[in-house]
């Protein structure tokens, strides 16, 4: 449609431009329709744009008491009205890069095996199955990992890797299966299909070319695959930062298997805390404006960490999805 | 010759043990859901009944169900489709058939990133502008954070359904002399409609289980909804509340509980699927 009315616009040639960015077919009803959708797309930028003033207003208190101590500072103490958050900042990190270490070669491997191996009638249901994964509500993987995977893990894989590799102070501690490694391995399952599910795309977007030029070189599929790889690099690094978005932001599982215990422990064995564990548990409970405010500034702090973060992924992912078609891009 | 033969061995060999291995983080994958949903299955049919159906919740050792929950968790979707569904829709008609300029660019961008926002921070946030002000939780509230959720995927979906209507669907219409906005909401829209459809239900059923923006907002009760401007109970939050409780009946209750939110979210996913599944 958008050629038709412009050359009509263009053909006219009269009108301000503001007219012609209403209407361009100079009718009325027109002008109306594309004033509300832009207002309604304006929303959206209108609303990213209050919460961070509302973030920002509401933190005011905390940003001034405590400044750039806020991330520095260790000690979370609502009573005594100190509070710095790098516990939490150092749980989240954490359990996110556990999540991606181990979601990572899992995606790959399950993107590979659908986009590059699977027949079309295994490729589309297996797809389907693995996105259902996705759909399973955050608080019932928090559930299940109360009362399924951490018990697993405190009887059948902790112990084993304490007696191995108890010499790394990351297998030392109590063994509770509860902490930093059952969350960051229920993240993991759920950042898996968000991850697998893009690089799919981003496999797919691919020339077939590249692959018939390295078969012809008489490639093996593996030799083969690890050129598509290399071609679709970006998008692939895209993905995993998305992955990294969804992991910092997710609330539910994680704190219903973390521990919630502030502190910065390097074993994996032990409780630990993330930002949006400090909001979901505190949030209601919280003793006084300081502390609510406290609480604030790490939801302002994980929206911009989670907005840049995600905004990277897009222009990553973007710029493969979006140069389909062509005939191998300059090496 | 044998130097060669070695090599080209070893190839065939790494190609056979990696082809293999992607087939196996698949055959995990797929063996994780079905691992944690007959686990729900198993746990949850155990504690169902209809009368765990339509009671509330009532202290340890007396019983009690997820009635209001289940109310709960529908009024909280209708108020957040009541705004979230025309919100999303509009925007992503502004963004397939308006905005194609730098504008367009923009708003696409923020609609992207707004999906990746953290849910919890969604909660923050409505609790800042509405929860505050008014002084108490609510289910208003409850059902505008879902909304804030709800938005991006719809105008997402809606602008890749959009996209799909062939041109020449628009051509015809605006050469008969019908004007943009007819075109749009007459002929564009109605012919993507079943698409726009499914990417509603799809976000549906991504909101419906959502825990985190409710903590704060719509809250959580025992009793059922009265009116809006109350606290509300969710299936989800009663789920988390239960779950993180010392009572072993209250953990069967989670269970079943999960199997009622699972059933809901699950089965749109399914029939959404069966309904698209010749597109895809």
């Amino acid at each position: 449609m958008s050629w038709a009315t412009d050359t009509r616009a263009g053909l006219a040639g009269q009108g301000s431009t503001w007219r012609r960015v209403l209407s361009p077919t100079g009718n009325t009803g027109d002008a109306v329709f594309r004033v509300l959708m832009l207002l309604v797309a304006l929303l959206m930028i209108g609303i990213v744009l209050a919460m961070v003033a509302a973030l920002t207003a509401d933190s005011m208190t905390s940003i001034r008491q405590f400044g750039f101590h806020f991330l520095t500072g260790q000690n979370w103490d609502p009573i005594k009205g100190e509070f710095g958050a790098l516990a939490f900042v150092y749980g989240t990190i954490a359990s996110s890069l556990i999540a991606l270490l181990i979601s990572v070669p899992f995606s790959l491997g399950i993107a590979i095996f659908l986009v590059e191996q699977a027949p079309h009638y295994i490729a589309r249901p297996v797809g389907f199955l693995v996105e259902l994964l996705a759909a399973i509500p955050s608080v019932v993987y928090g559930l299940w990992g109360i009362f399924v995977l951490a018990p697993v893990l405190r009887q059948y894989v902790e112990p084993p890797l304490a007696a191995v590799f108890g010499w790394l102070p990351l297998f030392r501690g109590t063994i509770t299966g509860i902490g930093l490694l059952t969350g960051g391995i229920i993240l993991a399952i759920m950042v898996t299909p968000i991850v697998s599910a893009v690089v799919r795309d981003v496999l797919a977007a691919v020339p077939g070319s590249q692959r018939e030029a390295a078969l012809a070189l008489g490639a093996t599929k593996w030799e083969m695959i690890r050129v598509v790889l290399v071609n679709g690099a970006p998008g692939i690094a895209g993905a995993v930062i998305l992955g990294l978005g969804r992991a910092l932001g997710e609330t539910m599982a994680v704190t219903m298997v973390i521990g919630n215990r502030p502190q910065i422990s390097l074993s994996l064995f032990e409780p630990s805390y993330t930002i949006a564990s400090a909001i979901a548990n505190e949030f209601t409970e919280a003793t006084g404006d300081l502390h609510l405010s406290a609480l604030v500034e790490l939801g302002l702090i994980l929206f911009l960490v989670t907005f840049v973060v995600n905004g990277i992924a897009r222009v990553l992912v973007w710029n493969v999805t979006r140069k389909t078609g062509g005939v191998g891009r300059a090496a | 010759m044998t130097e060669y033969g070695y090599a080209d061995r070893r190839r065939r060999a790494t190609s056979a043990v990696m082809t293999t291995l992607t087939g196996l983080c698949t055959l995990l994958a797929v063996g994780a859901l079905l691992v944690i949903l007959s686990y729900i299955a198993w746990q949850g049919i155990g504690s169902l009944s209809w009368q765990f159906l339509i009671d509330r919740p009532r202290p340890v050792g007396e019983g009690g169900g997820i009635g209001n929950a289940i109310v709960g968790s529908l009024v909280l979707l209708l108020i957040s489709s009541g705004f979230g569904l025309p919100l999303g829709i509009c925007v992503g008609i502004y963004l397939s058939e308006i905005g194609r300029g730098r504008l367009g660019g923009v708003v696409r961008f923020i609609v992207d990133t707004l999906t990746g926002i953290p849910s919890i921070v969604t909660g923050v946030f409505v609790y800042a502008i509405l929860v505050l002000p008014m002084k108490h939780f609510s289910a208003m509230a409850g059902g505008v954070a879902l909304a804030l959720i709800m938005i991006p995927i719809v105008a997402r979906t809606t602008e890749e359904m959009l996209k799909l209507v062939p041109h020449s669907m628009r051509e015809g219409a605006l050469a008969l002399g019908a004007p943009q906005w007819r075109v749009t909401l007459g002929v564009v829209v109605p012919a993507a409609a079943p698409g726009i459809a499914t990417g509603a239900m799809l976000a549906i059923a991504r909101v419906s289980g959502e825990t985190a923006p409710l903590l704060f907002t719509a809250f959580g009760s025992r009793f059922f909804p009265e009116s809006l401007n109350e606290p509300i109970a969710s299936l989800t939050v009663q789920i988390y509340n239960y779950a993180i409780s010392p009572y072993d009946e209250w953990h069967a209750q989670a269970w079943a509980a999960t199997l009622v939110l699972m059933t809901l979210v699950l089965g749109i996913n399914i029939i959404v699927r069966f309904l698209t599944r010749k597109r895809f």
